[in-house]
């Protein structure tokens, strides 16, 4: 069967910007895509580009075997989904979620009794007929997705869904999110920052630099092999260069620190340490200068490491270890433009 | 700028050729045809461009005194008017207090009172014809201006960077001046320059208080074309006008262009109660000032139009209703009411159809429309209304004999108002709410419908409410379109102001009563409409 979705070398311009440059990639039902970058990495015009919301310079953009090009956006049939969750003012919840469904020429009572069903999906039917100014930022974006999934779109688009909220609240929507997307045969693309919210979301992840696709994998080939010195900084390795410019990444948790020196172990002195419930992470300077940043869990630091973090003092002398087996050397490439 | 552009090219097209195409006909077909047509009869010489008549006037030692007067009135009554007006902004937007909403209608309705009208209101107070009258008359027009343009933004700045700046060390006057001014420069800006257009062609007002010997531009453009034919001077004086009107315009839209940075505007809910006696004291003062200023003149002519030589009576509105034998009218002035009426409903209809076409192209392409459709209100209506009896009077646009005329030139009066009081909503509305809906299978019209619309339609209202109020007051265009036997009210009161004898005077004075009455419904239902918008003026 075609793909839900097939982007064949998208290329988005902003006047001389290359917003995207020959973006692939490729969706099946029922497999949720995260697209991870930082900001300005063109992930947002990715998902316009696909909505139809961003002309193309460039590319193709196919979905089940279909091109998409002659379709305007509201022709399109996507689910897609903001930040913050622009909700209709003037609309209550439950004239919010109906829309799609009426914009799609659904008679009146039916669109009601699917807007209903899609606000129990998301544990909002009893706000059905509360105004949407009336609602937290939680319960908004709940409403959001309601108003997203009632037309059943194949292919829903959600654009950093709760970057705005709070923790918490982020984590418990992300993990309603999860178990919705395995219910529901939809394929979903996600946007986001926030590599722990992609690697928890994403059946695959997708890492895009400056319009580019650096690289694409599930979230544990991702972690353990980065592509790239950019993925592998971004996603919190250690990368240094050397003086023969060549690159390596460290993973951050495969670096052992001991009191004692031994003769094979290069000495540093501890700069920084933060306490992360169930880690520390220990910033270190080594006597050739490198900055690394060090993760000793909590629990079994004292008796296998002979470190505990919270014994550690800022200055302190340490001997650093590294697992070679989670350290990649890459070839000579700049690591920043 | 957002400029969301749709990739299907000839949906987009047609957008734009709505937009902003049928805007600039209607400015091209009923302002800037009608004013070329005017002035080529004074600057053609055998078909040639001849602009002597323009330096002429620059010449002419008298004419340069016209000008010279004409610039320091609209520059000292747009100063006065504006330093008079930010303490009326603050108390009726930053306060809250019983009777706002009735006392926010009330200062509006002077501005939209027909000159014939304040100029009887103040000759009815005793008020002898001097600089000072026209300057008096002139706040009283134009405080409303400066009330509602000023008000409307203070009310939704956020507060709390001047608390900031308090914890910071500065005092509240240095709070005002550092903060707060620079923060309402826009607004000022807007408003000082809608007053300066106004005061530079204000008519009425210097005809009847200034008395013979003070002239400005606009005067003589009308002494010289109406009373003089000398159509040469009325042209080089028209255009010395409307380069002054377009430079200014230029030059205010330049610097609020330039200001317009994110202020970080608030929902205009949280203005406190009034409670220390400084705030009191400051409300107190303002409102005596309102009440001297704009409630004297109105309450005057009021009681005056029922003050009949036999004690207090209906006589002079009695009036209204026939025609008498000896009378200068051809129908009976209540006639007139109807015909302003239907006439205002009109403009109105026109005004919000084609404000709200151009209010979307100046979102879109940015300020030069908004720019040249508020040219006309800087330009001479002597100007405009004889170039429509121009253009209007040939084959195939022999208009001239038609009453229709007038709510065309009525409207384009009235655009600039509502496209001012649909840009901000309009331009507020985020442009995502538009791809959500797009999204979620909206075609272009029905994103209109479905978003654009419920949002801005307060905005359309008020729109459509200051063009039925613009209507209702306009006479300078009015007195050369209106025919005789379809006159409006304004055009009522001024035959009837002109005429010697007690009951004409009190039956323009029971005229302007009715008139002014129309005007405050007009404006009561805008502000009821108002409520929680974020429209300025």
């Amino acid at each position: 069967m075609d793909p839900v979705l097939s982007v064949q070398g998208v290329t988005v311009r902003f006047g001389d910007h290359l917003a995207l440059d020959q973006a692939d990639l490729s969706l099946a039902a029922n497999e949720t895509l995260a697209v991870l970058g930082p900001s300005g990495s063109g992930k947002s015009t990715l998902l316009r580009a696909i909505a139809g919301l961003e002309p193309l310079a460039a590319g193709r953009i196919e979905s089940l075997g279909v091109d998409l090009a002659p379709f305007p956006t509201h022709r399109r049939e996507l689910g897609l989904m903001f930040q913050d969750a622009t909700l209709f003012p003037h609309r209550d919840v439950l004239g919010n979620v109906m829309f799609g469904l009426i914009m799609k020429g659904e008679k009146r009572e039916n669109s009601i009794r699917r807007a209903q069903a899609a606000l129990e999906l998301v544990g909002m039917e009893k706000f059905a007929d509360r105004s949407v100014s009336d609602l937290s930022g939680g319960e908004a974006q709940r409403v959001a997705l309601a108003r997203a999934l009632a037309p059943e779109p194949k292919l829903l688009m959600l654009d950093e869904p709760f970057g705005a909220l709070d923790r918490p609240r982020r984590e418990e929507l992300n993990e309603e999110l999860r178990s919705l997307c395995q219910r529901l045969p939809t394929a979903v693309l996600l946007v986001t920052h926030d590599h722990t919210e992609a690697f928890a979301l994403g059946d695959r992840v997708m890492v895009l630099r400056e319009g580019k696709v650096e690289q694409t994998a599930t979230p544990t080939d991702l972690w353990r092999n980065p592509a790239s010195p950019f993925v592998a900084e971004f996603l919190g390795w250690n990368v240094t260069h050397d003086a023969q410019g060549r690159v390596t990444a460290i993973r951050p948790d495969s670096i052992t620190l001991t009191c004692e020196l031994a003769t094979d172990q290069e000495r540093a002195t501890v700069v920084a340490r933060t306490f992360r419930k169930n880690h520390w992470r220990i910033r270190v300077e080594t006597a050739s200068q490198q900055i690394l940043e060090v993760e000793i869990a909590n629990s079994n630091s004292e008796r296998t490491l002979g470190v505990d973090g919270e014994g550690l003092a800022i200055g302190q002398s340490v001997g650093v270890a590294i697992d070679p087996g989670a350290a990649i050397s890459f070839p000579e490439l700049p690591l920043k433009p | 700028m957002i400029v969301d552009q749709a990739p299907y090219s000839l949906r987009q097209a047609l957008k734009t050729g709505l937009t902003v195409g049928i805007p600039v006909i209607f400015l091209l077909g009923l302002f800037v045809v009608p004013v070329v047509n005017i002035l080529s009869r004074g600057l053609q010489v055998g078909g040639e461009l001849d602009l002597s008549p323009v330096i002429d006037v620059i010449k002419s030692e008298s004419l340069r005194k016209i000008i010279a007067f004409t610039f320091i009135q609209a520059t000292i009554s747009t100063l006065l008017t504006v330093i008079v007006g930010i303490p009326g902004a603050y108390v009726l937007y930053r306060y809250r207090f019983t009777g706002r909403g009735l006392v926010r209608a009330l200062v509006t309705v002077p501005f939209v009172l027909p000159t014939m009208v304040v100029a009887s209101a103040f000759l009815a107070l005793g008020v002898k014809t001097s600089f000072g009258a026209i300057l008096v008359a002139h706040i009283f027009f134009n405080y409303a201006v400066v009330v509602r343009t000023v008000g409307g933004l203070w009310a939704h700045l956020d507060h709390r960077t001047e608390i900031a700046a308090q914890v910071l060390g500065a005092s509240k006057i240095k709070t005002f001046i550092h903060i707060t001014l620079p923060a309402l420069r826009p607004a000022i800006l807007a408003a000082g320059a809608i007053c300066f257009l106004f005061t530079f062609t204000s008519f009425g007002i210097i005809l009847i208080l200034g008395g013979p010997s003070r002239a400005t531009l606009e005067t003589e453009i009308y002494r010289q074309t109406a009373q003089l034919l000398d159509f040469k001077t009325a042209a080089g004086l028209s255009v010395v006008q409307l380069i002054a009107v377009t430079g200014v315009l230029l030059i205010t839209s330049r610097l609020i262009t330039r200001q317009n940075i994110a202020l970080g505007l608030v929902p205009a809910d949280r203005t406190p109660r009034v409670r220390t006696r400084q705030q009191r004291l400051l409300l107190l003062s303002n409102l005596s000032f309102m009440a001297l200023l704009l409630g004297l003149p109105m309450a005057t002519l009021v009681i005056r139009s029922f003050s009949t030589p036999t004690g207090f009576g209906l006589a002079y509105y009695r009036a209204l209703g026939t025609l008498r034998a000896d009378s200068v009218l051809f129908v009976p002035p209540v006639e007139a009411i109807k015909n302003s009426i239907v006439i205002a409903v009109i403009s109105a209809v026109i005004a919000v159809t084609v404000g709200g076409l151009a209010a979307h192209a100046i979102i879109r392409y940015g300020q030069a429309l908004n720019t040249a459709l508020t040219i006309p209100l800087g330009v001479s209506a002597v100007t405009v209304g004889f170039g429509f009896l121009i253009t209007f009077d040939t084959a195939p646009f022999n208009f001239r004999s038609s009453w229709l005329l007038l709510p065309f030139a009525h409207a384009l009066i009235a655009i600039p108002f509502v496209v001012r009081a649909i840009t901000p909503i309009l331009s507020s509305i985020d442009p995502r709410l538009r791809e959500a809906a797009k999204t979620l299978g909206a075609n272009p019209l029905q994103v209109w419908r479905e978003v654009d619309l419920p949002i801005s339609a307060r905005a359309y209202l008020v729109g459509a409410g200051f063009a039925i109020a613009i209507s209702l007051g306009e006479f300078g265009a009015t007195a050369f379109l209106a025919r005789p036997d379809h006159p409006t009210l304004p055009v009522v009161i001024a035959r009837l102001l002109s005429q010697p004898g007690e009951l004409n005077f009190g039956a323009a004075l029971a005229a302007s009563s009715v008139l002014m009455v129309l005007v405050a419904g007009a404006i009561f239902a805008i502000e009821r409409a108002r409520v929680g918008s974020v429209g300025t003026f």
